[in-house]
Formats: C-alpha cells, structure tokens, sequence
C-alpha cells in the first residue's frame, strides 16, 4: 500500500515538475521558472548526497564542495577561453567543462573518501566538513578567479542541441538530469551494490562478517555521489553564471542535508521533495521578513523532531 | 588428523586483564568443539580475534593451512570462517529473507553489480528460502527482521551462518536467552549440522555442550586449563575446583 502510494506521488511530482515551469514561462512569470531551475539542480545534489546519507548511512556535511567544484570546472575553463592562458584547458565547450566537472568531484571524492571513511558517526561528519572548507578557503585564496568576490561566467557551455541561454531549454535539461539522476540511484540502490551499502548502514559489523570490505562499498558509494554532485554544480554554474566559493560553505552543505532529511533519506522522492519545500518555503517565508531564517529553522527542528522519515514519513504513516 | 584451524599462543590485554593469555588450541576438522567458562573468561574475546573482530596482541591463528592472524574479517569471511553473535547481530531494518540472501551473495563473487535488482536474482532467492526453511523460519522470510521473537533472531542467525556455507563456524552462546522448549529445537538441529562442517562453540547450557561436543576446552581467565571429551572434562578434578564449581 506505501509502495503503491508513494510511486504515485513520485509520478505525479515528476510529472508537476515537467509541466508547470515551462506553463509559468509561457505566462509571462520567468521568475517561476527561475525557481524551478535552482530547485530542480539543487534536488540533483539532494538525490546524490541521499545515496550515502540515506541509503549508506553517512552524514556528509560537505557535499556542497562537490557543487562547487563543479561549478569552477565551468567557470576556469570559460574564464580562460575568454581572457587567455592555460589553453589545455580552455573551452566552452560543455562535454568538456561536465566532463571534467564530474571527474574532478570523483577524484575529490576518492581522495577525501578514502580518509573520512576510516572514521565513524560525529568524526564523519566533522572531517567531512573539514574537508570542504579546506576547498572553499582555497577558492577564497585564488584571486586569478576573484577570490571570495567570486568569477563570472561569460559564456555558458556549449552543448549540442541544446542552448543553454534559453530558459526553456535550461530548465528542461536540468529537469532530465533529474529524473536521470533520479533513475541512477533508484537502480544503484536496488542492486547487489546496494544491498551492501543498506546492510552495512543498518549493521556494518554484520556485514563484514558475511565476507563484504564494506570500506570499499562505502567509498565506491561516495565517489558516485560525489560525482553527481559535481554535475549538478556544473549545472548550477551555467544557471547563475555567477559562481564564488560562498556557493560551498559549509551553511550550503547544511541545506542540502535538510532537503535531504526533511524529504525523507533513503527514499526516491524524498530528497526532491525536500528541495521543493525548501526553495518555496524559503521563498515565500522570505517574502513576509528578511528574518525568515528564524520561522524557516523552526519549522525544520519540528519536522525533524517529530515527523519520522521527513514527508514521506508523513505521507507513507498516513496511509497505513 | 591435523586441526582445520590452529591456535598458537595467542595474546590480547584489555589494559591490565588478560583477556586471552597464552592460548593454543587445535579444532579439528568436522568436530564440533565447544568452549566453556565462567563468565568473563575471555570467550567472546577469543571468538573476536578468530573471526577478526579484534587484533591478538600475540600469537598466530592458521586456518585451513594459511597464517591468518593479520588477515581481515571480511577476508576472514571468505575464506570460509563465519560467526554468529552472543547479542543478536542483524540487519532489523531489512526482511528475514534479505538478511540471509545477502550471505548467499556474499559466496557469488565480489558484490559491485549495479544494475540488476538484487531481489530479482532467482538462484539467491531460491537459496535463501531454502536455508531459511532449513531452520524453519520460511513462513517468516518476508517479514521485516526487527519484527521476529527472541528466538527467531537465534534462528536467523544460525540461518545467515548456514548460508555462508563456512568451514568453520564460530557460534556465540546461540542458546542465549532461549526458553528450554527453544533450547531444545536449537540443540536438536546443531545435532543434526554435526559433522557436515567444523564448529567451534561458546555456550553456557551445560547440558546442550555436554550433549553436543566431540570436544570441550575450558576457559579460566583467559587460559585454557583443560581440554578433552565430555567424560575427560567432567571427571577432571582442576575443571571441577575452577569452573563447575565443586570442592
């Protein structure tokens, strides 16, 4: 009966999403779409950092490094195809510049994984912090792509068939890697892989015992999650053309947990969810005061504290 | 006959208590082995370091020929030793039949397969059942584990060692915590297992060790004081003074 109910949900949110962004554009209301853009990318990120916390059991407090890193594999390399130097990798060319997005969040992720995966539970999540601000104060530190003034992006990446300058074509891309995305870690999770990954969550002990190097399971979990998440920040960099290291602190690394958790960890939907209520709730909150964070947290510790499984807990309890 | 896993003086400190002193000991192959002791005799501690939970600060454990004193559980595990847990050690979130599927998996190779869903394996599935069936949890298999009885956990727990299809089984007090109908079942079904694989058991129901051990050890804080049939230990007279407790 959950199943059943929640599959519906999924549809009917991915469905909402694919039709009323590009119906508000179409009314004049390009901030709608606008909107639906950040939360679309952001839920990508979402859906990536949920394959670990939600699935792996390990609380990253740093995967807002990964957006950043991908978001400056598109800046630098656009930086220097307009103002020269550095030609090996100086491109607009957005095959590359996602390439090299998702290859160095990976290799970022192998690099750190392979450390913060020796330890456990609070000293996970603090070396993975850790490990992030090392990257947003080195991104502070080059003033060559303006330091914490942050690089503008003059020219979007250039993909075939789609241009990126159109809103319409951005939001839709962004909206297919989704549900990509989406797809990705639905299949993963499923798997033999996965199976590891979810035992070793509920009890790792156990299931070193069976004969599984759950390190490894973990850290081959990671460096995916960790390399969506880099796509997902090339994809931020290409929206906002404006990218700086503020974009990876640690505040950013929060909100992509608590879409994940107040969506729901390990569930499909459920980090997507999340960004939705977030990016609109934030919106409108923000409407009424410039102090909406106070109402906004508020709300978060209540989900938290007494909604189990964030909304689609709350949903699934409903039904049964 | 050359034991299937030897223990030479094998060392581990908890800060001043020697929790294994000075342990050698040979299990034989296909025999099942019991140990015994009082608590806090260093039981677990010993079956730790033989599953690879914990590190021996001395001495060396040879499994089937191969030095495995520095070899890790998880390689541990494939070579074919496996444990069950004192304290009910399983994945409560998951169904009884995904616990025990995920230990025929373990025994098909390495487990980074992304693609296909694992539920949809027919060969894991069918194997699972039929272990489960083994131990008469098949009625149970869809259930999710936090939900089964005491004594269901001990079930799916000698399940999940069944499936591993190990050659040595380290189990840990599996009769813990049961009442003496359940006792009975337990004791009746390692009877049955005897002598298909090699079993070194920790247990604290006397009369379930003394009906089911080829061979027993006794363990006094740490050291090994006594090893021999069930009639060499019961009429040894250090094993009475130090363990059953008689003058």
């Amino acid at each position: 009966m959950r199943n059943i109910t929640s599959s519906w949900i999924t549809v009917v949110v991915v469905v909402a999403l694919g039709i009323l962004p590009p119906v508000f554009l179409w009314n004049g209301q390009a901030f709608y779409m606008d909107l639906a853009t950040r939360l679309v990318i952001l839920g990508i990120a979402a859906v990536s950092l949920n394959l670990i916390l939600g699935f792996g059991g390990l609380v990253s407090f740093g995967h807002a490094a990964f957006i950043g890193i991908g978001a400056y594999c598109v800046g630098i390399p656009a930086y220097h195809a307009t103002y020269g130097e550095f030609d090996a990798i100086a491109s607009y060319s957005g095959l590359f510049q996602i390439l090299l997005a998702v290859g160095a969040a990976s290799l970022f992720a192998l690099i750190t994984g392979m450390i913060c995966l020796r330890t456990k539970g609070v000293y996970f999540i603090m070396i993975t912090m850790a490990f992030a601000q090392m990257v947003f104060f080195l991104f502070v530190s080059l003033e060559t792509y303006g330091g914490d003034d942050g690089l503008v992006i003059d020219v979007r990446s250039e993909l075939p068939l789609v241009n990126l300058d159109d809103p319409l074509q951005m939001y839709l891309l962004c909206y297919l890697s989704l549900i990509a995305t989406m797809l990705i870690v639905r299949t993963i999770t499923r798997s033999r892989f996965g199976m590891v990954l979810q035992g070793a969550k509920d009890n790792n002990e156990r299931v070193v015992t069976l004969g599984y190097n759950t390190y490894l399971y973990r850290l081959t979990a990671y460096v995916i999650s960790g390399g969506l998440c880099g796509y997902a920040g090339a994809l931020l960099g290409n929206f906002t053309t404006f990218i700086s290291p503020e974009m990876m602190g640690w505040t950013r690394s929060g909100e992509l947990m608590f879409m994940v958790i107040l969506g729901g960890a390990g569930t499909t939907l459920g980090p997507v969810l999340g960004s939705l209520v977030f990016i609109v709730v934030e919106e409108i909150l923000s409407h009424f005061t410039t102090y909406w964070h106070l109402p906004f947290g508020i709300m978060l510790i209540v989900i938290v504290l007494f909604v189990r499984g964030g909304i689609m807990g709350l949903i699934g309890s409903k039904v049964e | 006959m050359s034991g299937l896993l030897q223990i030479a003086g094998l060392q581990k400190r908890f800060g001043g208590v020697n929790a294994t002193d000075n342990v050698t000991l040979d299990v034989l192959e296909s025999e099942l082995h019991a140990i015994i002791g009082p608590n806090g005799a260093g039981k677990t501690t010993l079956i730790s370091q033989l599953s690879g939970a914990l590190r021996p600060d001395g001495g060396s454990i040879v499994f089937d020929g191969a030095n495995i004193t520095a070899t890790p559980a998880h390689a541990r595990a494939r070579l074919g030793i496996t444990r069950s847990f004192q304290i009910t050690s399983l994945l409560m979130s998951m169904s009884v039949l995904d616990n025990v599927a995920l230990a025929v998996q373990a025994r098909n190779g390495h487990s980074f397969r992304f693609i296909k869903p694992a539920r949809t394996i027919r060969h894991i599935r069918e194997e699972a059942v039929d272990t489960l069936q083994q131990v008469g949890l098949e009625n149970r298999a869809n259930d999710p584990t936090v939900a089964l009885s005491h004594g269901e956990h001990r079930q799916l727990e000698i399940a999940i060692a069944l499936a591993s299809k190990a050659k040595l089984m380290l189990l840990d007090e599996p009769m813990a915590g049961l009442g003496s109908e359940e006792s009975t079942k337990m004791v009746d079904f390692l009877k049955a297992l005897k002598g298909s694989c090699t079993i070194l058991l920790i247990e604290h129901d006397m009369d379930a060790v003394f009906a089911l051990a080829d061979r027993i050890s006794v363990l006094v804080y740490g050291k090994i004081i006594a090893t021999g049939s069930p009639e060499d230990i019961r009429s040894n007279d250090q094993v009475r003074h130090a363990y059953l407790g008689e003058d």
